[in-house]
């Protein structure tokens, strides 16, 4: 194996990390924004606000995330109306269509996942709140949401680690984050295996951290379920 | 620029694209059916290595769907296509043959959904396995099954039933991402839909027909395996 070469690769796809970085954490954000009112008006029980819901979950469920983007990149050119708009400045943009397009797509996993934390509250913990005299948005923000979060956690900490192998999908669209740098890198060098070996090695090094901050996150906010201190103990958390 | 017409798209009559798109749609089927169904002969290897391999083998098992899980879906898709050229280039040379060579985007394409989903496959059989209830492996022992004959007639029947949601979920998944493989030029829905969107400027309709053929699709198969899902645990007793 040519160390050089792989070293040299490393250097060439290390100005990609930041862009991977940035559409995945702002998608992430402003999915988790979005995801909670649709799941919220998912769990309502006015009809239309629970169809138009499931019928935008349904959608970005269903389709490929590449024509997503390539439906906002491409294809909101094709009305003169936006074009001419002020928007279009934003839509012109494949940073901004990329982010766009992430967005909508994990919002529609995340609000599912949101909805299936909310519903696994038990009742019991709303009843005692209600028998406080707690209701509505104070029931909400102090029972419902902490207990949803700590059932989710799990469950969106996968939603994100897709969403950073999601952004390599930016490249199709001329966005040079790591995967756009490698297939440049491949088209220079011809030498696919390498450059193969060393995208993947960072993406793997972006998804284990990911992952670890999740598992403390996770172990900070499930206090309740850690083994009481026993003095030598060891300090391995619980398993989720 | 004509007006918006979605139904052109889907037209079969002159200056139609409906006869290409259906083309393409039976491309995206073959593609992602051939892919699943790799990705399945490697889960059932890469359970079998996570169940009964030694140590190393179940090592090298949790590697792969570790990095097959952790890397973007795309790389491994340029890893087949450009890569196999790396290998097949210098092969040909030693057979006498003189040029570039590399996989067909069909052969590479499918090869790569089913490394991808091959590390899903894994975890779902695994997990199907593990929830077969000891008692029936004890019974068909008890009754003097050989280990082969329960393997056939208990083991893999039951797995697949308890694995049969989570091989839905592998099926959805494999179709939206064979869209991926547009990016190696073959022809299927993704790959045409832009074709169109470029020869006739509506970007726009073109990615929304794409749009609605995956939904079709992914809707109609999705049914499907909620009905067999149904049909293979109607002997499950239900709360």
């Amino acid at each position: 194996m040519d160390f050089a070469f792989l070293l040299e690769t490393f250097l060439r796809l290390l100005p990609g990390v930041p862009l991977t970085l940035q559409l995945a954490f702002l998608s992430v954000a402003f999915g988790i924004a979005l995801a909670l009112p649709v799941a919220l008006m998912r769990l309502s029980r006015i009809w239309p606000l629970v169809w138009t819901a499931r019928a935008y979950v349904f959608v970005f469920r269903s389709t490929p995330l590449l024509v997503q983007i390539f439906l906002i990149y491409y294809g909101l050119g094709q009305f003169p109306e936006l074009r001419y708009s002020a928007l279009w400045p934003i839509l012109r943009e494949p940073y901004w269509c990329a982010i766009i397009a992430l967005t909508l797509n994990t919002a529609a996993y995340g609000s599912e996942i949101v909805r299936g934390g909310v519903q696994s509250v038990p009742h019991g913990q709303i009843e005692a709140a209600r028998a406080c005299g707690m209701g509505g948005p104070l029931l909400f923000r102090r029972i419902v949401l902490p207990l949803a979060v700590r059932q989710a956690l799990p469950a969106y900490g996968n939603e994100i680690i897709l969403m950073v192998k999601a952004t390599a999908l930016a490249s199709v669209i001329t966005l040079m984050e790591i995967t756009g740098l490698a297939a440049k890198l491949i088209s220079e060098t011809y030498r696919a295996i390498e450059v193969f070996i060393v995208a993947g090695a960072i993406y793997l090094a972006i998804n284990y951290v990911i992952t670890r901050i999740v598992h403390v996150l996770e172990h900070w906010l499930t206090p309740y379920l850690r083994p009481a201190p026993v003095p030598a103990a060891s300090s391995r958390g619980e398993p989720a | 620029m004509n007006d918006f017409g979605l139904w052109n798209v889907f037209s079969f009559g002159p200056g139609g694209w409906g006869p290409a798109m259906a083309k393409a749609t039976l491309m995206t089927l073959a593609v992602a059916i051939t892919g699943f169904f790799v990705g399945a002969v490697i889960g059932a290897l890469g359970a079998w290595a996570k169940i009964s391999g030694s140590r190393a083998v179940r090592a090298a098992a949790d590697g792969y769907t570790t990095v097959l899980r952790g890397i973007p879906d795309l790389l491994v898709i340029y890893l087949f296509y450009f890569g196999s050229s790396a290998v097949l280039t210098p092969l040909a040379r030693f057979f006498g043959a003189s040029g570039f060579f590399s996989l067909p985007a069909f052969l590479a394409g499918a090869l790569a959904i089913g490394i991808v989903s091959g590390a899903y496959h894994t975890e779902v059989l695994r997990g199907a396995y593990w929830s077969v209830a000891r008692g029936e492996l004890e019974a068909a022992i008890a009754v003097g099954m050989s280990r082969s004959l329960a393997f056939r007639r208990i083991i893999v029947p039951l797995t697949l039933r308890y694995a049969l949601p989570g091989l839905g979920n592998i099926w959805q998944l494999v179709l939206k991402e064979s869209s991926l493989i547009s990016v190696t030029g073959l022809v299927e829905i993704l790959r045409q839909a832009q074709v169109g969107a470029g020869s006739t400027r509506q970007p726009f309709t073109f990615f929304l027909a794409a749009a609605i053929l995956y939904l079709v699709i992914s809707s109609v198969t999705g049914w499907a395996t909620q009905r067999a899902e149904s049909h293979f645990t109607r002997g499950l007793r239900r709360e």
